[in-house]
């Protein structure tokens, strides 16, 4: 490695010292996520009960309490909110760049509320079907049925703003923001019929936390997301090709239609994956591609690694924040990210109106 | 070769293309000129594989190029667009290395190669500039850089092809003519370009070959010489023209609208 800053261009320099920053960003946000709580934690000893566990030293005397604490409470949810954050994210940035468009958020236009009404659905149906599946089909059917919805919602938005071949955005926003509040009104319906804990469970799917995380809803999440931000460098050239216009993508050599599918199909997996784990989170996959596009350039095989890593770091500062605020209570992460990521949203329209034409 | 073959291209029931037949020669400048809504462009975007035949055949050696991958077809031939805008903020050199065709575009070798094209659009220094911040000529010779490196990385054994779109639209009269040099070293080198001119003048003065097109039809080809006339004038744009010729080439001065 250490010959390589050498053969580095002038112009890959700053993409690698960016993502080397952000990288940073996110372990501290991390760590951040493990050491701050309603029982505090010095970050020498999150690493050293970390060290602990990774080494196999059997839990005994000194750090048993914080020990149970970072492994069993805040480990899986810190993992979980990475996981969460890096897919959005990533997801975001996706949809922008086969919309060509830096307001095509999945949470903005319908892609994560129709996700989280799929998961619902199987989550209500599923509990009726119990005695059928066998449990392991049960679990994995959650992500999967927020996967198949989140798909579903996207093609139909596709669907609806295009015409001849050109996308409409400001149809593509009104219609994705139609196609939401009818997602999140239906989530209502089933989860009031179905559920004891009405409240909660609305506010879960519809506004987002990290309060249930699991080792086992870590494991369902992980296998879609880490697919999905492995696999989307792929996909970096087409999208960079792309946002040239989408004929000029193919006369460059781009299968287009087989891009916008798998690009799709990611936007589905991340949203999907990240709506089934922790509901549906706002702002996060329309603020960081942008914040990230604005310190590292649109160039998408910087950009979607950037997302992955800034996301991670914005959602675990965000949790952190609704563990504190209202603090014993928690409040959902979606108010916080809303609390940034709406004003935020506002300025970008006054800023660039030209993005709805 | 590059060859429509009775092309016949068709948009919700309207004829825009009506059985073209046009084959491209490696080495020669051919240029398509006709009146608005003659089908030029059209047929442009059907020999590069943009647009969908309703009938007829385009080939490339031989090949149909709608059953070539679009990576293949793409090392043979390349796009000039008409009107480019690009979404994000990419940066110059970010709009040259899509041309690139995968070869790395971070090396040190691209950003050295970047230069040198936009060296050859007369755009030294605007490698970091931002695309978006460029003047409508600018940005016409942003894309040609791209469209060049495209060129470039090409299939050397075989001959490209270079389509282009009215590439003179948004270009001072120095630049348009850098834009049509650079497509006559393209074909001097072997290429094969296709130019789409509303420019008589400018059109006789780089075209081996013209192609008069209207109502979705060739109405003459030939050398500029041989189509420039009078007749095939009023008859595909419906004005009065004299062509004259001062030395060395043919010009032509319009005079008035033909009465309907």
């Amino acid at each position: 490695m250490s010959a390589e800053p050498l053969s580095l261009p002038t112009a890959a320099r700053p993409a690698v010292a960016g993502l080397s920053l952000l990288a940073a960003l996110a372990v501290a946000a991390f760590l951040g996520a493990l050491a701050i709580g309603p029982f505090a934690i010095g970050p020498g000893r999150v690493l050293a009960v970390l060290w602990d566990a990774a080494s196999g030293v059997p839990a005994g005397s000194g750090l048993l309490r914080e020990r149970i604490i970072i492994m069993d409470v805040r480990l899986p949810r810190a993992v979980l909110g990475a996981l969460v954050g890096a897919g959005t994210a990533v997801a975001g940035a996706m949809m922008q760049g086969v919309f060509r468009n830096a307001l095509a958020d999945p949470g903005l236009v319908g892609v994560a509320p129709g996700a989280a009404l799929a998961a619902v659905a199987w989550v209500v149906f599923g509990g009726v079907l119990g005695a059928l599946l066998p449990q392991s089909v049960q679990l994995l059917g959650l992500p999967l049925a927020a996967f198949l919805g989140g798909l579903a919602t996207t093609l139909l938005i596709g669907r609806l703003a295009t015409r001849d071949g050109r996308t409409s955005v400001a149809t593509l926003l009104f219609a994705g923001l139609a196609l939401g509040a009818l997602a999140s009104a239906g989530t209502g319906v089933m989860v009031f019929m179905a559920s004891e804990q009405q409240t909660r469970e609305f506010l879960f799917w519809t506004l987002g936390s990290l309060g249930g995380a699991t080792w086992i809803k870590v494991g369902l999440a992980a296998p879609f997301i880490i697919a999905l931000v492995v696999a989307s460098p792929w996909l970096a050239r087409g999208l960079d090709a792309l946002a040239l216009g989408e004929a000029e993508a193919f006369h460059v050599g781009i299968p287009v239609e087989r891009l916008k599918r798998l690009a799709i199909i990611g936007v589905a997996a991340g949203v999907g994956a990240s709506v089934a784990a922790a509901g549906v989170v706002g702002f996060i996959g329309l603020v960081v591609p942008h914040l990230a596009r604005l310190a590292l350039g649109p160039a998408h095989r910087v950009l979607l690694p950037a997302s992955a890593l800034l996301g991670a770091a914005v959602l675990l500062g965000a949790d952190i924040l609704a563990r504190m605020l209202a603090a014993p209570a928690e409040l959902p992460l979606g108010v916080v990210t809303a609390l940034v990521g709406a004003p935020f949203f506002l300025w970008l329209l006054l800023r660039r109106r030209a993005f709805v034409g | 070769m590059y060859e429509a073959q009775e092309a016949r291209v068709t948009a919700s029931g309207r004829v825009l293309l009506a059985g073209v037949s046009l084959a491209l020669r490696p080495g020669a400048v051919t240029v398509l000129v006709g009146p608005n809504g003659a089908g030029k462009s059209t047929l442009l975007k059907a020999l590069s594989g943009e647009q969908r035949l309703a009938g007829g055949r385009v080939r490339l050696d031989g090949a149909d190029i709608h059953a070539m991958a679009p990576a293949a077809l793409a090392r043979r031939r390349a796009v000039l667009p008409q009107a480019a805008e690009v979404a994000f903020a990419f940066s110059v050199a970010e709009v040259v290395a899509v041309g690139l065709m995968g070869g790395a575009p971070g090396g040190a070798q691209a950003a050295s190669r970047i230069d040198r094209l936009l060296r050859r659009v007369d755009l030294s220094g605007f490698a970091e500039r931002r695309y978006d911040s460029l003047s409508g000529g600018e940005r016409q010779r942003v894309q040609l850089a791209r469209v060049l490196a495209q060129l470039e990385c090409g299939e050397a054994a075989k001959p490209a092809y270079l389509f282009l779109d009215e590439p003179t639209a948004s270009l001072d009269l120095a630049h348009q003519l850098t834009v049509l040099r650079l497509a006559r070293a393209h074909a001097d080198a072997g290429g094969g370009v296709l130019a789409v001119l509303h420019d008589l003048n400018l059109a006789a003065m780089v075209a081996d070959r013209m192609v008069v097109l209207a109502h979705g039809g060739i109405v003459a080809e030939g050398p500029a010489a041989e189509v420039l006339t009078d007749d095939v004038l009023h008859r595909a744009f419906g004005v009065k023209v004299r062509v004259g010729v001062a030395p060395p080439g043919p010009f032509v001065l319009p005079q008035n609208v033909l009465p309907a």
